[in-house]
């Protein structure tokens, strides 16, 4: 693979996405769509899985959803190790705090420490994640944490490179206070219309529902998305 | 209390043959004979109190603190060296600063005490070192869970939770007096509130200087109180007079009815704030 450089002088496309131009050779991306929606109550987080190397389709199961605490969980895009190297290190770096302070942990506090890893790295990191979860301070509320280190409280936020599709479908679609059921099939539909479009998003849809009594773990199979190309 | 360390009190990192540390039993001994600190958690808030005898005439009036703001939602109060407490203060503020750049909220009272009384117990762990020489009652605010919290750490690195804690020359009448407050009832709602709290501790202040029969003294307090938007703030100045003038005249009422002779008053010159 050759690199494109930085700056051309004449602007030359040569058809691969921003991420894979950055990727290095042989590492696994996570281009994918992810997105996360509070409800009354809790929040609801979605992903694709599908994890590329160029063409190939390395894992198309993954799950891009991760845990960090009992009620904290997180969204991953961008390179496959650098995320899963950044979760595992929230997740110690939490569990001590729970063992210091006697409490579980504020989303804030997750999505503070994530922004921490991911600004101090950001020349060697490649990672856009969404940090969202219950606590009983903010109840349920997401943290947008994009490539340069960034973090931001959102009512909604939606990752990855499949996100770019569905950004008008989420904007015209999204309200405030929605319940969790009509959380729960926004986000279905709006990576099921990702998926359709972004070539490097597919599979299956994994979502995970926080709230306040646990954690409900669910995925749509490929065959039962709720939006595909026409003619399915 | 006949205590002599024979050989065993050289330093910090030697235990006398009855399990005694002397060096730290000695740090404190400086702290009782310094200012007497009062704390009192009461229902919607903390309130810190420090009595400052004023050695020397030439002295300006509120210099010399001995209660330090160490982040918007805590404060310390010192008694002992004053040197030394403002090395726990400074560390204080250095933790509470790392806390909240590392994981982006204040640092919870509970952690914040164990820290410091962590910090002051490293000191007697080596030869090299001797104890701190005072000892730092902290008050502060639990941003997450709402609480408020009053701990004291002592030189020997130990830091319980208070509702009423003393520290300094007049701390053996001044526990007697805070037992007598509703601070601990089983319905917290019973529990007497801020402002009361203040006129407390500046009655219990004025009781034991009586007593003392000590040099003038100025009279510092802060509070850490729903009135004051839960940061820690100085006690407003027509508070602190107040609460003095109703001192003295509950003193001097209840000295009536027990038909002592009178203080005389015009030796104390306090300086209110």
């Amino acid at each position: 693979m050759n690199y494109q450089s930085y700056a051309p002088s004449t602007y030359e496309h040569d058809g691969k996405s921003a991420e894979t131009r950055n990727l290095k050779p042989g590492e696994l991306s996570t281009g994918t769509t992810i997105m996360a929606i509070p409800f009354e109550g809790g929040v609801v987080l979605g992903a694709d899985s599908r994890v590329s190397t160029g063409t190939y389709v390395a894992n198309r199961v993954s799950d891009k959803v991760a845990q960090l605490h009992d009620s904290i969980w997180c969204c991953r895009s961008g390179s496959a190790a650098d995320t899963q190297a950044l979760t595992d290190y929230v997740r110690h770096y939490l569990s001590q705090l729970a063992v210091e302070t006697g409490r579980a942990p504020t989303v804030k506090v997750a999505a503070h420490l994530m922004r921490k890893l991911c600004y101090e790295n950001k020349d060697n990191l490649m990672a856009g994640v969404i940090v969202g979860g219950w606590d009983p301070v903010e109840k349920g509320s997401v943290y947008n944490i994009p490539l340069g280190g960034s973090c931001i409280k959102m009512p909604f936020a939606i990752g990855g490179s499949g996100s770019t599709y569905i950004y008008g479908l989420v904007d015209s679609e999204f309200k405030e206070a929605l319940s969790k059921d009509e959380a729960l099939s926004l986000v279905k539909k709006s990576i099921s219309h990702a998926m359709a479009r972004d070539g490097s998003s597919g599979g299956i849809i994994r979502t995970v529902v926080v709230t306040e009594s646990g954690n409900e773990r669910e995925y749509v199979p490929g065959d039962q998305l709720p939006y595909g190309p026409a003619g399915w | 209390m006949a205590s002599s360390g024979s050989g065993y009190d050289l330093s910090a990192s030697t235990f006398s043959p009855d399990g005694r540390i002397f060096q730290v039993e000695y740090a404190s001994k400086a702290v009782n004979n310094a200012g007497t600190a009062l704390g009192l958690k009461c229902r919607n808030g903390v309130v810190l109190c420090v009595e400052k005898p004023l050695l020397n005439k030439m002295l300006l009036p509120n210099s010399n603190r001995r209660i330090h703001t160490v982040d918007t939602h805590s404060g310390i109060a010192i008694t002992g060296f004053v040197s030394d407490g403002r090395q726990i203060v400074n560390r204080a503020r250095e933790e509470c600063s790392n806390y909240e750049e590392t994981y982006g909220t204040k640092v919870p009272p509970t952690v914040l005490g164990d820290r410091l009384a962590a910090y002051v117990h490293y000191f007697t762990l080596h030869g090299s070192l001797r104890p701190f020489g005072a000892t730092a009652l902290l008050a502060s605010y639990d941003t997450e869970t709402k609480e408020h919290c009053l701990q004291m750490i002592e030189p020997s690195g130990v830091s319980y939770k208070y509702f009423g804690c003393a520290a300094g020359k007049g701390r053996q009448p001044a526990k007697t007096e805070l037992e007598k407050l509703d601070i601990n009832k089983p319905d917290r709602g019973e529990n007497i509130d801020v402002r009361e709290g203040v006129k407390q501790l500046a009655r219990i202040i004025h009781l034991l200087h009586e007593e003392g029969k000590d040099k003038p003294f100025e009279l510092e307090m802060s509070w850490l109180c729903e009135e004051s938007g839960w940061e820690h703030k100085g006690v407003p100045r027509d508070l602190i007079k107040e609460a003095v003038e109703w001192a003295k005249k509950d003193i001097a009422e209840a000295e009536e009815s027990e038909s002592e002779e009178d203080d005389d008053d015009d030796d104390d010159e306090e300086m209110n704030e």
